[in-house]
């Protein structure tokens, strides 16, 4: 149990870290980001809810107290949830409008992440079962080459096309103005229309990893001495390379692939943004350029936390997996 | 390289390829003036075709007014033309010549690249190396950094630190850029110092009353060059690609010209709509160009680290 407890471990230190973090960084700014907001927020015609403007005080930091009240305030703010009001989405507390962003970026990036994780994993084991043949200088090649292409700019590149010339699909949001968000099939298809674009320019570019790096383990576990006495008993290439080479190379992917998932926003700030898509991203850009620092605080600890929580399942998976990983870090 | 005499009992490890890299290199070397290393780089095709590439961006950029004939922030031509003979890329929004604008931003993107990589180059030796060779209780906690910076998101940490800063201007995105992404390259000098600290050569610093900064620094770094070079050039590719990324969203610095910022306006001014596909390729185009000589020079590097990967 040594591995899973000093994972356990880490996660609990680094899960303090972030939060730590998220109290510091509006501090080490010069100026008073909290002050900013609460005078622009009573600056709105209607009247702001006195519990709320002292949340944002507490987590953003206005110097009165001790750095170490400060803190406990912060900390008691984040166990009630209460992480104030969003000041460009006015009179919305920051966690209803992230609620509502978190669901689009969810669906578009999850789908889009899995459906990389197939393809890249896929390809990159033919490539290796196929390893120095043509399919494998193409596979190889091929995605080494569209890796140097700045993703961001290959969306544009879809949109011009796609979008503008040939008209396809819409240019950019998460839905047309004909249809309202539902339960409604219109609706559905409505934004299965709007997805295609943000989701093509994701994928164009997500299997990249996955392929290489299947590419490389499998090669790797195909050269060891186990698989070497497979072909020498005479069994069949293919169930060599599948049941034999595959599934051990395939394992490093694995824990990548709840790292991958953990990493959803960091990943489509450039994407929602370039699409218009109503996801965590563009809040995300949206809040600093209104310099609306309460929702922005929200989503950088949302992200980090999500990032961590997914390591952290990553590698306890990984320790299932792999007994040889519980039994190196424990000695 | 003074440790060369006891390379055959370690020539198994990475390390010793290193050396034996080292030793071959001398030998090229000796053929003419040209140094050691370099003749491993050149003799590589993927990498030497990679140092042209370079070499022709380093040059467009530094003899940038020989380049073109418009400064890049000149406005009076017409707007948003498409490319002629006057303006081989067409002209911007507000009137600027794109091709001017894309040969000035190759200094935007090198300075970040140069810069932003030594120092996160820097920050990941001082850190990675402290941690592999003290170990102990500064090890933990150096690694606990490490991983911590290697989990937390990159581009929302970026994103949210430019938000606070007061001004905006280059020196800051370089700044962000290298505070963020010094974990990987940490994690792997780490790594590697933990299999170098306990050579012959490390003992007898130690004996003879070397202080341990002056080991680390002086004994065992320049063992480990081709992997710090490996490090800088991959933070060096990170950081032009994180700058055109940022700028791009806006959250650059809107008086330099660079790569980002032109596919930012070209995206705003409407480049998508009036058609002046010209604006809006190049300026990917010449950023993915740059990669790509960053990569194949990295085939290279490989190769001076370990020699299974030279091409004769």
């Amino acid at each position: 149990m040594g591995y899973f407890l000093r994972r356990t471990g880490f996660f609990v230190a680094t899960l303090w870290a972030a939060v730590t973090l998220n109290f510091l960084i509006p501090r080490l700014q010069p100026g008073d980001p909290a002050e900013a907001i609460v005078s622009r927020l009573t600056g709105k015609s209607e009247a702001v809810d006195p519990r709320q403007v002292e949340a944002i005080r507490r987590l953003l930091g206005t110097p009165d107290g001790s750095l170490l009240t400060q803190y406990w305030d912060y900390l008691g703010e984040l166990v009630h949830g209460n992480f104030g009001l969003s000041y460009t989405y006015f009179p919305y507390t920051v966690t209803e409008v992230i609620g509502d962003a978190a669901l689009w970026t969810v669906v578009l990036v999850g789908v889009t992440q899995i459906l990389s994780f197939v393809i890249g994993t896929l390809l990159g084991a033919w490539a290796a079962y196929r390893r120095n043949s043509r399919v494998d200088s193409v596979i190889t090649l091929g995605s080494t080459f569209v890796g140097t292409l700045p993703f961001f700019w290959i969306a544009l590149l879809l949109i011009y096309v796609f979008a503008i010339t040939l008209q396809w699909f819409p240019d950019g949001g998460g839905y047309g103005g004909g249809s309202t968000p539902g339960w409604s099939w219109l609706f559905f298809s409505d934004a299965f229309q709007h997805s295609v674009l943000p989701a093509l320019s994701l994928l164009i570019t997500g299997p990249i990893g996955w392929i290489i790096g299947m590419r490389n383990n499998m090669v790797q576990e195909l050269g060891q001495d186990y698989a070497r006495l497979a072909r020498a008993k005479g069994l069949p290439q293919r169930r060599i390379a599948l049941t034999y080479g595959a599934r051990i190379a395939i394992l490093p992917n694995v824990t990548g692939f709840a790292i991958a998932l953990g990493s959803i926003l960091g990943g489509t700030v450039l994407v929602e943004t370039i699409f218009n898509y109503p996801g965590l991203g563009r809040l995300l850009l949206e809040s600093v350029s209104n310099k609306d620092f309460p929702l922005m605080q929200a989503l950088f600890l949302f992200t980090t936390i999500g990032v961590l929580v997914a390591n952290f399942v990553a590698d306890l998976l990984y320790g299932v997996l792999d007994p040889r990983v519980r039994r190196t870090e424990a000695a | 390289m003074s440790s060369t005499s006891n390379v055959p009992a370690a020539a198994t490890t990475g390390a010793g390829d290193t050396e034996l890299a080292g030793v071959a290199a001398v030998e090229a070397g000796r053929s003419g003036r040209v140094p050691g290393w370099f003749v491993i780089l050149w003799r590589n095709g993927k990498c030497r075709l990679g140092l042209v590439m370079l070499a022709g961006f380093v040059v467009v950029a530094v003899a940038a007014p020989l380049v073109t004939p418009y400064g890049p922030r000149v406005d009076d031509f017409g707007l948003s033309e498409g490319p002629s003979a006057a303006h081989w890329l067409g002209t911007t929004a507000r009137g600027q010549d794109v091709f001017s604008q894309l040969v000035y931003g190759a200094r935007t993107s090198l300075i970040v690249g140069i810069v932003a990589g030594v120092l996160s180059t820097v920050i990941a030796l001082v850190i990675g190396l402290t941690a592999g060779y003290l170990q102990g209780v500064v090890d933990e906690v150096l690694s606990f950094l490490i991983n911590l910076g290697l989990v937390v998101p990159v581009l929302p940490l970026m994103i949210t630190l430019s938000a606070y800063a007061p001004v905006k201007g280059l020196g800051l995105v370089i700044i962000v850029i290298a505070v963020t992404g010094w974990a990987f390259g940490a994690r792997i000098k780490r790594a590697q110092i933990i299999t170098l600290r306990t050579r012959d050569y490390v003992t007898a610093a130690k004996f003879s009353g070397d202080g341990t900064m002056r080991i680390i620094f002086y004994e065992i770094a320049p063992n480990m060059t081709s992997l710090i070079v490996v490090g800088f050039m991959g933070s060096a590719l990170g950081a032009i690609g994180a700058e055109a990324g940022l700028s791009f969203l806006g959250l650059g610095d809107p008086q330099t010209i660079s790569w980002g910022t032109m596919l930012n306006q070209a995206s705003a001014g409407g480049a998508l709509l009036t058609g002046q596909w010209a604006w809006l390729v190049a300026p990917g185009v010449v950023l993915a160009g740059l990669i790509t000589s960053f990569t194949l020079i990295n085939f290279g590097v490989d190769a001076l680290s370990n020699p299974h990967l030279r091409e004769d």
